[in-house]
């Protein structure tokens, strides 16, 4: 049994010099070879399969998805820390990178504990600590997805995801007063089918949603009409070049093209030029108005005064 | 050379000292290996029993994990009792998360420095718990010997060693090992991959970390891995996985280079050549050098690769090996 040889050296020995050099670096070569081979087989299917299914949301203080992926060890401690229990952690084949913690609005949306339990233990800091207000996470966005079905839309009054909406913040609204809204409120419209009711129409503020999920789970309908999307596939953004008017003219305190000609408007005589806004009953004289806008701004100043 | 290896190992140990101290190290290893996998699992076990008053079924399907009740029609106040309930059974964990990452009585941070390097390979540099955890962990693998992790900890091991065990009494000798320093360059493509792709890419496959994360957290389509893995060390390559892709096992072999704990063979002039030892052994080329002074005079196995499993010491009917520590150079010859 001593004389128990490798098979590898058993074979018929080759002239050529050093056969153990040779034998290292193949060794060595191959070695590399397989290693590199898996390693970047390993690359690619991650790399494929990094996608995150989009009813898939991330628990609140989630970094960026690209940063999320990159810091999170996929350990489940926000798994564990969830008093509803409704995170889990992706096994292999779900839709959503594998190891990495998430919820379904439909079946499980965040309660929005108000002490956050989920970010306190992550050792990564892959969900950010930083967030110390619920309000403030963005999970997602509700959308009201489809107004085709949506019952309020037909005219109905349903209001429920409006009614779950956690979301509440202080809002100041056109006359001073601080009133608090919901995420999700109900607009006033006219119904044009009955042509005498009204539809009380749930709307979205992305200003305010959370993307907690409990309008969605919430909808009476056998789908959902309204769900919570990635901000990414629920929000349009307007081009860097692009400047709104209005609030240029705020900004530099007065029309940025000097002096406009005026003319006068049929059925606007009196008031600052350029003033079209619709008041109910009849327009306010400019005169009569307590607090009247400053021609200034809609002329800019007035020929001859110092720019 | 399997051909000439005993396929029942031990038996003449069993025959001599008797079934319990030549299953000794085994059994002493399979407590530690199933005892890690308790206490991450009693936790939401006992939390579920002291929080429900009651006994769950099961602690894998059960409680804690599930999903507490209704959320149509939301109430506030059903939200904050269960926002209590959790503070209350916080105290209940003795550990939890998982092998990535975990908390030991809520207070002392572990995370696996084999995730967290890859973690820095993305170019995201984490919190300070996850570099004290990786400390932690690493200070106590370069004491008692990086692969201790592989024979004593990782949950992938008793499948391997099953299928090892299968592979000797089918007496399957096919054998299409990759090179075995082909986990090493694998561990190096692992942190290029994450550099690259700015994720955790061996997360995706990493059996081991699926497999214990799959244990608590559902383990989807991830037995389909565990499945390959058996089959590959059963029917292609003897100790194909752990003994020469595993990249974490190369990690931990490259961290346990200068371990202080080893196994030795100090009796090794009463070897009898019955390669036994070499049957059980996960790596069996680490032996030689010990035991047969193969370009060493210690008869300590310096091998990092020895996962310091001490099946070796288990089979041997001559007594030959013992667990050490490193500078233990006492030997019969």
């Amino acid at each position: 049994m001593s004389t128990d040889k490798p098979a590898e050296q058993s074979r018929p020995e080759k002239p050529k010099t050093s056969p153990g050099r040779r034998k290292f670096l193949s060794g060595m070569a191959g070695a590399a070879g397989c290693g590199c081979l898996m390693a970047l087989g390993v690359g690619v299917y991650s790399h494929q399969a990094s996608a995150l299914a989009a009813l898939a949301l991330r628990p609140p203080g989630a970094l960026p998805e690209a940063e999320f992926l990159a810091a999170c060890t996929r350990c489940g401690l926000c798994v564990r820390d969830c008093p509803p229990g409704i995170l889990k952690l992706a096994a292999p084949g779900d839709p959503v990178p594998t190891g990495t913690p998430y919820f379904t609005a439909r079946t499980g949306p965040c309660e929005m504990c108000p002490d956050i339990p989920c970010i306190r233990n992550c050792p990564t800091g892959a969900l950010d600590p930083k967030l110390e207000d619920i309000n403030e996470a963005r999970m997602g966005l509700a959308v009201l997805i489809d107004q085709e079905t949506c019952i309020a839309f037909l005219g109905l009054r349903c209001e429920i995801c409006h009614n779950v909406c956690p979301v509440s913040a202080e809002k100041t609204t056109a006359d001073g007063q601080v009133e608090r809204i919901k995420a999700i409120t109900l607009e006033k419209r006219h119904n044009p089918r009955s042509d005498k009711h009204a539809m009380l129409l749930p709307t979205v503020h992305s200003d305010l949603c959370t993307g907690c999920g409990l309008c969605e789970k919430a909808c009476i309908l056998a789908e959902s009409a309204i769900r919570v999307l990635p901000p990414a596939l629920a929000q349009g953004r307007i081009g860097e070049h692009y400047l709104k008017g209005w609030e240029e003219k705020e900004k530099h305190g007065g029309s940025l093209i000097g002096p406009q000609q005026e003319f006068e408007v049929r059925g606007l005589e009196g008031r600052a030029y350029g003033d079209t806004r619709v008041y109910d009953g009849p327009p306010p004289r400019l005169d009569d108005l307590a607090d009247p806008p400053d021609p200034e701004f809609f002329n800019g100043p007035a020929p001859g005064s110092e720019p | 050379m399997s051909a000439r290896l005993p396929n029942r190992p031990g038996e003449d140990a069993i025959a001599s000292k008797g079934w319990l101290p030549a299953h000794k190290w085994l059994l002493l290893r399979r407590v530690s290996q199933l005892g890690i996998l308790a206490l991450f699992m009693l936790s939401p076990w006992l939390a579920a029993w002291i929080g429900n008053g009651k006994q769950p079924g099961s602690a894998l399907t059960d409680p804690a994990l599930t999903n507490t009740g209704s959320l149509a029609g939301f109430q506030p106040e059903a939200a904050l009792s269960s926002v209590s309930t959790a503070a209350s059974t916080d105290s209940l964990w003795i550990i939890k998360g998982n092998l990535s990452s975990s908390l030991i009585l809520d207070v002392v941070p572990l995370t696996d420095p084999y995730i967290f390097l890859q973690v820095l390979a993305t170019g995201f540099l984490p919190a300070a718990t996850a570099i004290i955890g990786a400390l932690i962990v690493m200070v106590f693998y370069l004491l008692v010997g990086g692969r201790v992790f592989c024979s004593w900890v990782c949950p992938v091991n008793m499948l391997t060693d099953a299928a090892a065990w299968l592979r000797r009494r089918l007496n399957i000798k096919a054998n299409h090992a990759l090179p075995a320093n082909t986990r090493y360059w694998f561990l190096g493509g692992t942190f290029i991959a994450a550099a690259l792709t700015g994720t955790l890419a061996m997360e995706w496959i990493n059996p081991v970390s699926i497999t214990h994360r799959g244990l608590f957290f559902g383990m989807g389509a991830g037995l389909w891995i565990l499945v390959a893995v058996f089959l590959y060390d059963l029917l292609v390559a003897s100790r194909g996985w752990c003994g020469h892709l595993c990249p974490m096992g190369a990690f931990y072999s490259l961290l346990g280079k200068t371990a202080l704990l080893r196994v030795a063979a100090p009796r090794r002039d009463a070897c009898d050549d019955c390669m036994d030892c070499f049957a059980v052994c996960p790596e069996p080329q680490v032996i030689r050098p010990a035991l047969k002074k193969m370009g060493q005079d210690s008869p300590v196995i310096l091998d990092s690769r020895c996962t310091n499993c001490g099946r070796c010491i288990d089979v041997c009917s001559k007594q030959v090996f013992r667990l050490t520590h490193r500078f233990d150079q006492r030997s019969s010859s």
